[in-house]
C-alpha cells in the first residue's frame, strides 16, 4: 500500500514534480504513464528514498521514506532507470552482492538465486561475467538482484527500455506472475501498450502533475475516446514527448 | 557494519580481476621503481668512474710559455692537444670540456717570482665537465705546490712552515647514511606509492560506478551511505598499503644489487626499518585514500576524475621535493606537518637510527587527524544528489 500526497520536487529552477498525489493498492499493478520528462523517474526516486521530497508526504505500508529509509529499502524491490552491472563479476555474483547487502545468509542467497534463475530463465548465462551481455540479459540480472530479498512491493522504472519483442513479452509475463504471487507492482513507462496489457490502474503524469487516474476502462469513459492512445493524448493535452 | 564489510570485500575482489588496478598497485610501485632505482645507480656510478679514470685530453693555448708545466701534465698522463683558434667557442660548442690558456705574461711573472696566472676555460653549469675540471685543477695545484716547495727548500726554509694548520676529517656517518641517492629518493618513491597504489580503485569505485550506472542500484540497498563510501575507501587504502609493502620488500632485495663499491656505501633495509616505515606511512595511506575518493566522487565523469589525479600527484611531491632540494635537520615541530614528517621519519629509519616515540606519535597523530577529516567529508558525499546523479 503506497499513499502519496501533494509531492513536490525541484532541481534548481526546474520543477520536476509539482503536486502529485495517488494511491497504489496491494496486489495490483499500477502504471505511471507519461511522456519523457513528465516526472515519473523523480517520483519513483522519492518513493525509494533516493531523493527527499521538497514538500508532500509518502507512506509505504505506513513507513515514511524520509525517516525510515532503511526499513523501506528492505521492503521494496527496485529496478531503477540505471541498471549498470559489474562487468568483472558473473551474473550470479552481481545478484549475490545485493543479497549480501540485504544481510542475507549465503545459503538463503544460494537458494533464492536458483529460484530466480528458473523464473527468469537465466541458466545459460548465470555463471558468465556480465561483460557483453545483451540488453535482455542485463534487465534480467537487474530484476533478479532487485528481487533477491523477496520484496513485497516492486518498483520498475521503464523496465522494457531497449528490449526486443521477445524479451518484452517475457518481461510482461514475469510482471503478471508477480501480481499473481500477491506482490504490489508500480511500473513507469511511456508505452501505451504496456499499460494496456498489464495495469489494473493507470496514473497519467504530465508536466509534473497528475492528468488522470483510474482503470483503462474509466480513462476511456472520462475522455470519451475509443482507444487508449487517443484518450492519453486528450488527457495530457498534447502529443509531445510520446514518440520516444 | 555488515554493509561496509560487504562493499569492502566486493571492491577488493572485483579489482583483483582488473588488469589496470593490478598494474597500478603491483607493477608500478613494487617493480618499476626498484628497477629504475638500480638502473640509475648503476648508470650514475659507471658514469662517474668513467670520467674519473678516463684519459684527460686537454687543449692548451700558449704551450710555449710554460714548457715545464706542459711536460709535467704529460708525465701525469694528460694528452695535450693543439690549441684551437677560439677556445671559448670550443667550450661553448661542447667540443672541449676544459681548456688551459697560458698567457704571454706567464714567463715574466714566473721569473720574477710573482703568482703566474693560468686561465682555465670551462662551463661549470654543464655538470659533465665538473670532473675533468677538478682533475685539471688538481694537477695544476699539485704542480704549483711542488714548485713552491722547491723554491722554499732552495732558500733553506722548511716547507712545513707553509702549512700552519692541517685539517683532518673524522667521518661519523654510518654506511647507511652515506647512501644519499637512496636517502633522498626512497621517501619520495614511497609517498608517491601511497597515492598511486590506490588511485585506480578510488576512481573505479566512485566515478567509475557512476559512469557504469551502477551507483543508483547500489544505493537502493538498505545500507547507510557512509558505510558504502567507507567500504570503498578501505578497499582503496588496502590496495595502496599492499602496494607499499610490496615496494619495500622489492627494495629490500634490490639494495644488495646496488653498485655499493662504487658509491662507497653498504645499504640494507632491515625488517625493523620496514616495519617502522610502514607504521609511519600508514596514516598517509588513509589520507591519500580519503583525498582520492573525495576528488573522484566529485568528478562528473571518469575522464574528469582521471584528469584530477594528475594534480593529486603534486600533493606528495611537494613536501618530498622541498626536502630533496633543501635537506634539513629533523626537529620536533616538523613532525606535526602531515606528509612532510614522513619524509624525515623514513630517512631516519633507513639510516638505522632509533626514532623517538614523541616524533612518531606526532607524525601519526597529525596525519591521522587530517586523513580522518577527509574521510568524514568523503563519507558524506553520497548524501549529495549532485554526486549520485551525473545528469
Amino acid at each position: 500500500m503506497i499513499k502519496v500526497s501533494n509531492l513536490h520536487k525541484s532541481f534548481g529552477k526546474v520543477k520536476a514534480v509539482r503536486g502529485i498525489s495517488f494511491e497504489v493498492r496491494n496486489g495490483e499493478i499500477t502504471g505511471l504513464l507519461g511522456p519523457n520528462g513528465a516526472g515519473k523517474t523523480t517520483t519513483l526516486r522519492m518513493l525509494y528514498s533516493l531523493l527527499p521530497p521538497d514538500e508532500g508526504e509518502i507512506r509505504i505500508d505506513g513507513l515514511d521514506p524520509t525517516k525510515d529509509a532503511m526499513e523501506i529499502k528492505r521492503t521494496l524491490g527496485v529496478v531503477p532507470d540505471s541498471r549498470g552491472l559489474y562487468t568483472r563479476m558473473s551474473a550470479r555474483e552481481n545478484i549475490a552482492y545485493f543479497g549480501k547487502l540485504h544481510a542475507m545468509s549465503a545459503e538463503d542467497i544460494h537458494t533464492r538465486v536458483q529460484e530466480l534463475v528458473e523464473t527468469l530463465d537465466m541458466a545459460d548465462f548465470i555463471e558468465r561475467r556480465t561483460e557483453g551481455f545483451s540488453q535482455g540479459q542485463r534487465v534480467k540480472v537487474a530484476i533478479a538482484r532487485a528481487m533477491v530479498h523477496k520484496p513485497q512491493t516492486v518498483l520498475l522504472d521503464e523496465p522494457s527500455n531497449g528490449l526486443d519483442v521477445m524479451s518484452t513479452r517475457a518481461l510482461r509475463r514475469y510482471i503478471l506472475s508477480l501480481k499473481e504471487a500477491g506482490h504490489s507492482v508500480v511500473l513507469s513507462t511511456h508505452i501505451m501498450q504496456e499499460v494496456a496489457a498489464l495495469c489494473d490502474r493507470i496514473i497519467i503524469i504530465a508536466d509534473g502533475r497528475i492528468a488522470a487516474d483510474g482503470s483503462a476502462h474509466e480513462l476511456l469513459e472520462k475522455s470519451g475516446c475509443d482507444s487508449l492512445e487517443d484518450a492519453f493524448v486528450r488527457l495530457i493535452g498534447s502529443e509531445e514527448g510520446l514518440l520516444a | 557494519m555488515n554493509g561496509l564489510i560487504t562493499v569492502y570485500k566486493k571492491e577488493v575482489r572485483e579489482n583483483l580481476r582488473d588488469r589496470r588496478s593490478l598494474f597500478n598497485s603491483v607493477l608500478l610501485g613494487p617493480i618499476l621503481f626498484p628497477i629504475l632505482f638500480i638502473g640509475l645507480a648503476y648508470f650514475a656510478s659507471s658514469k662517474q668512474q668513467e670520467s674519473v679514470e678516463k684519459v684527460l685530453e686537454v687543449p692548451v693555448v700558449g704551450e710555449e710559455h710554460a714548457p715545464n708545466l706542459v711536460s709535467f701534465l704529460e708525465q701525469q698522463g694528460v694528452i695535450i692537444q693543439t690549441a684551437p683558434e677560439d677556445p671559448e667557442a670550443m667550450v661553448r660548442s661542447q667540443e672541449a670540456q676544459v681548456i688551459i690558456r697560458i698567457p704571454e705574461t706567464f714567463t715574466e711573472q714566473w721569473r720574477t717570482g710573482k703568482p703566474a696566472v693560468i686561465e682555465l676555460i670551462a662551463d661549470p653549469s654543464r655538470r659533465e665537465s665538473n670532473i675533468p675540471m677538478q682533475r685539471v685543477k688538481g694537477l695544476l695545484n699539485a704542480y704549483g705546490a711542488q714548485i713552491g716547495q722547491l723554491r722554499l727548500q732552495l732558500r733553506g726554509v722548511s716547507p712545513t712552515l707553509r702549512t700552519p694548520i692541517m685539517v683532518k676529517d673524522i667521518d661519523l656517518s654510518t654506511p647507511q647514511s652515506r647512501g644519499m641517492l637512496v636517502m633522498i629518493m626512497l621517501p619520495y618513491v614511497l609517498m608517491i606509492t601511497a597515492f598511486t597504489g590506490g588511485m585506480h580503485l578510488a576512481i573505479d569505485t566512485t566515478a567509475g560506478e557512476k559512469e557504469r550506472k551502477s551507483l543508483e542500484p547500489l544505493l537502493i540497498n538498505p545500507v547507510p551511505r557512509w558505510q558504502i563510501m567507507l567500504g570503498k575507501m578501505c578497499a582503496t587504502a588496502t590496495y595502496a598499503f599492499t602496494s607499499l609493502v610490496l615496494t619495500l620488500i622489492a627494495f629490500r632485495f634490490a639494495f644488495p644489487l646496488l653498485p655499493t663499491g662504487a658509491l662507497g656505501v653498504d645499504l640494507n633495509l632491515s625488517g625493523a626499518a620496514i616495519g617502522g616505515i610502514l607504521l609511519a606511512i600508514a596514516p598517509v595511506v588513509i589520507l591519500a585514500a580519503a583525498m582520492l575518493t573525495t576528488l573522484a566522487a566529485l568528478a562528473k565523469s571518469l575522464r574528469e576524475a582521471q584528469s584530477y589525479m594528475g594534480l593529486v600527484f603534486l600533493i606528495p611531491m611537494i613536501p618530498s621535493l622541498i626536502f630533496m632540494v633543501n635537506p634539513m635537520k629533523p626537529e620536533t615541530w616538523m613532525m606535526a606537518i602531515p606528509m612532510f614528517s614522513q619524509n624525515l621519519l623514513i630517512g631516519e629509519f633507513v639510516r638505522g637510527e632509533s626514532v623517538s616515540t614523541l616524533w612518531l606519535g606526532l607524525s601519526l597523530g597529525s596525519t591521522l587527524i587530517l586523513g580522518l577529516g577527509f574521510a568524514a567529508i568523503a563519507a558524506s558525499l553520497f548524501n549529495r544528489p549532485r554526486v549520485v546523479f551525473s545528469n
